[in-house]
């Protein structure tokens, strides 16, 4: 089993596609929480959120002498990450069919990203030497 | 290499036949694509040394497998996960099992060349990766090779490569064929890349090679999917346009099929072509490649142009424009109009169409066509600058500008 990052993004504040009267949100909320149950079910769903705005985030840097906060996203981008999902999946397919999923219950396109390694650290280290 | 057993074998022969069944063989056993793509290659350099001294073996082809997969054990077990594959798979015989586990006597499952072509050919590759991946894993081209197809560096080949082996690996697509209801989307994917290496080997002598390799991937693909018709249908597309090459390129000029010698078409090409597009018209599971197939089936039945039976062309056309509503379609069909109800009905047809077409050659150059046919020169003159302007191929240009003269 292997770990995927399913993310969507939003440009400049909104996402695209999103719903736009009382009738548009409640059928997606609707579409996301039977979606959600069916990853619940297939032991797909690991974890997922909605996030704040960039306006909302705080850079953190406290690699030099002093800590130093900055208001502000990390990049300067147009687009940044609105919500995702993280799912359990045998492999890309799997995954991409997930990803098609949530795409139609959400109506805006969806990154899929492996995840290189997943869990603690220590975890790893152990795995490595054999453990 | 030369060919000191006399028999016709050579190293080079046996590592056309069988590199992609070893590759995907191997991949199949380790998951691994550059340990197997390595072992492989590491195996035919140890071959190329030693067959023409001591004499080819009697199962060369298997002795390549063995060879690689023996060479693909010590590496991996000199990397943390060799160790653990050589843990998971001891049971099975891997690491110190006989060689039946990968090979029987003739060679590798022949499922594993079908689902490295789909590993290969997957959706979330880009296009040219999934292309030189194809041509460098399944038809054993060199990365020299397809760098020299594509008109890009041997570096930069290199770097695409690894780009999209690491995406496999990383990403974990899988190294299978497709799931029934994916089956449909993603073989088109497959005909599609095919489709692709014989087109860019078209109208280029200097790259001939990409066509008989796309020939020979696809006469695979209808070997392992025979119940698929559209595999069919492409490999006689592929099949009935090679057949016309002789006479369509001339030291690399271009003859229109209008002025082809149809003697020089290669006939038993055409005969097997015809074969499958009957087999495929009994099986009547229509789909865009085997209706492309039987319109180039309609040129090949005509010993000369005129002969040419229109009318079924602008039939086959009307039902392509269904599966494939594309513009470059829509041309075609135009220019079947233009022969069965005339150049002024075939006008109005590419009228429809030549705004989205403004960019390609091939708009201009088929409406310069029946301008001149209708004694309209000016307007003629007109379209093939048109058509000479945007022309990316050197030997289009040539004819284009031979038209230009003709109406000046």
């Amino acid at each position: 089993m292997s770990q995927y990052l399913l993310s969507t993004y939003a440009v400049e504040g909104g996402v695209p596609g999103a719903p736009a009267t009382p009738e548009e949100m409640q059928a997606f909320m609707q579409r996301v929480m039977e979606l959600e149950a069916e990853m619940d079910e297939s032991g797909t769903f690991v974890f997922g959120g909605g996030l704040h705005g960039p306006d909302a985030a705080t850079v953190v840097n406290n690699s030099k002498a002093e800590v130093v906060m900055t208001d502000g996203p990390f990049p300067e981008a147009k687009e940044h990450i609105a919500g995702f999902y993280i799912i359990d999946a045998a492999d890309l397919d799997e995954a991409l069919a997930w990803a098609g999923k949530v795409s139609a219950a959400t109506n805006h396109p969806i990154e899929v990203r492996p995840f290189r390694a997943t869990g603690r650290v220590a975890d790893h280290m152990k795995e490595m030497q054999g453990g | 290499m030369g060919d000191p057993t006399g028999a016709g074998v050579t190293v080079e022969a046996v590592f056309r036949d069988v590199y992609g069944q070893a590759v995907a063989a191997l991949v199949r056993v380790f998951g691994d694509i550059t340990l197997a793509e390595d072992a492989v290659q590491d195996a035919f350099v140890t071959a190329s040394d030693r067959w023409p001294r001591e004499g080819f073996p009697p199962n060369p082809g298997g002795w390549i497998v063995t060879t690689a997969r023996r060479r693909a054990i010590d590496v991996a077990r000199r990397s943390a996960r060799g160790r653990q594959l050589e843990e998971e798979a001891g049971a099975s015989g891997l690491v110190s099992g006989a060689d039946a586990t990968i090979m029987n006597d003739v060679g590798p499952v022949q499922d594993d060349r079908l689902r490295l072509i789909f590993t290969c050919c997957h959706p979330s590759l880009q296009i040219e990766h999934r292309v030189a991946l194809t041509l460098r894993l399944l038809g054993g081209l060199s990365v020299a090779e397809v760098a020299r197809s594509f008109l890009v560096s041997e570096a930069a080949m290199t770097k695409r490569l690894v780009r999209a082996k690491y995406k496999i690996k990383a990403a974990k697509i899988p190294y299978r064929v497709p799931s029934n209801s994916d089956l449909p989307a993603r073989l088109e994917a497959v005909l599609a890349v095919l489709y692709l290496i014989y087109n860019t080997g078209a109208d280029d002598r200097d790259r001939a090679q990409l066509r008989r390799e796309a020939i020979r991937l696809a006469r695979l693909l209808v070997e392992l999917m025979p119940s698929e018709p559209e595999a069919a249908g492409l490999l006689a597309l592929m099949l009935l346009n090679e057949a016309r090459m002789p006479a369509r390129l001339i030291s690399n000029e271009l003859t229109l099929l209008k002025d082809q010698d149809r003697t020089r078409w290669n006939r038993d090409l055409i005969g097997e072509g015809h074969a499958i597009v009957r087999s495929c018209v009994r099986g009547n599971q229509p789909g865009p490649y085997q209706i492309q197939a039987a319109i180039q089936a309609v040129h090949c039945d005509a010993d000369s142009f005129d002969r040419t039976d229109w009318s079924q062309i602008l039939t086959l056309y009307e039902q392509l424009v269904v599966y494939a509503p594309t513009p470059v379609v829509a041309l075609n069909r135009a220019i079947a109009i233009g022969e069965v109800e005339g150049p002024e009905e075939g006008l109005a047809a590419i009228d429809d169409i030549a705004p989205d077409l403004d960019g390609y050659h091939l708009m201009h150059a088929t409406r310069g066509t029946l301008l001149r046919r209708l004694g309209r020169r000016q307007a003629a003159y007109t379209a093939f600058g048109k058509a000479l302007e945007l022309a990316p191929l050197e030997a289009d240009r040539r004819f284009f500008a031979q038209q230009i003269a003709e109406l000046a």
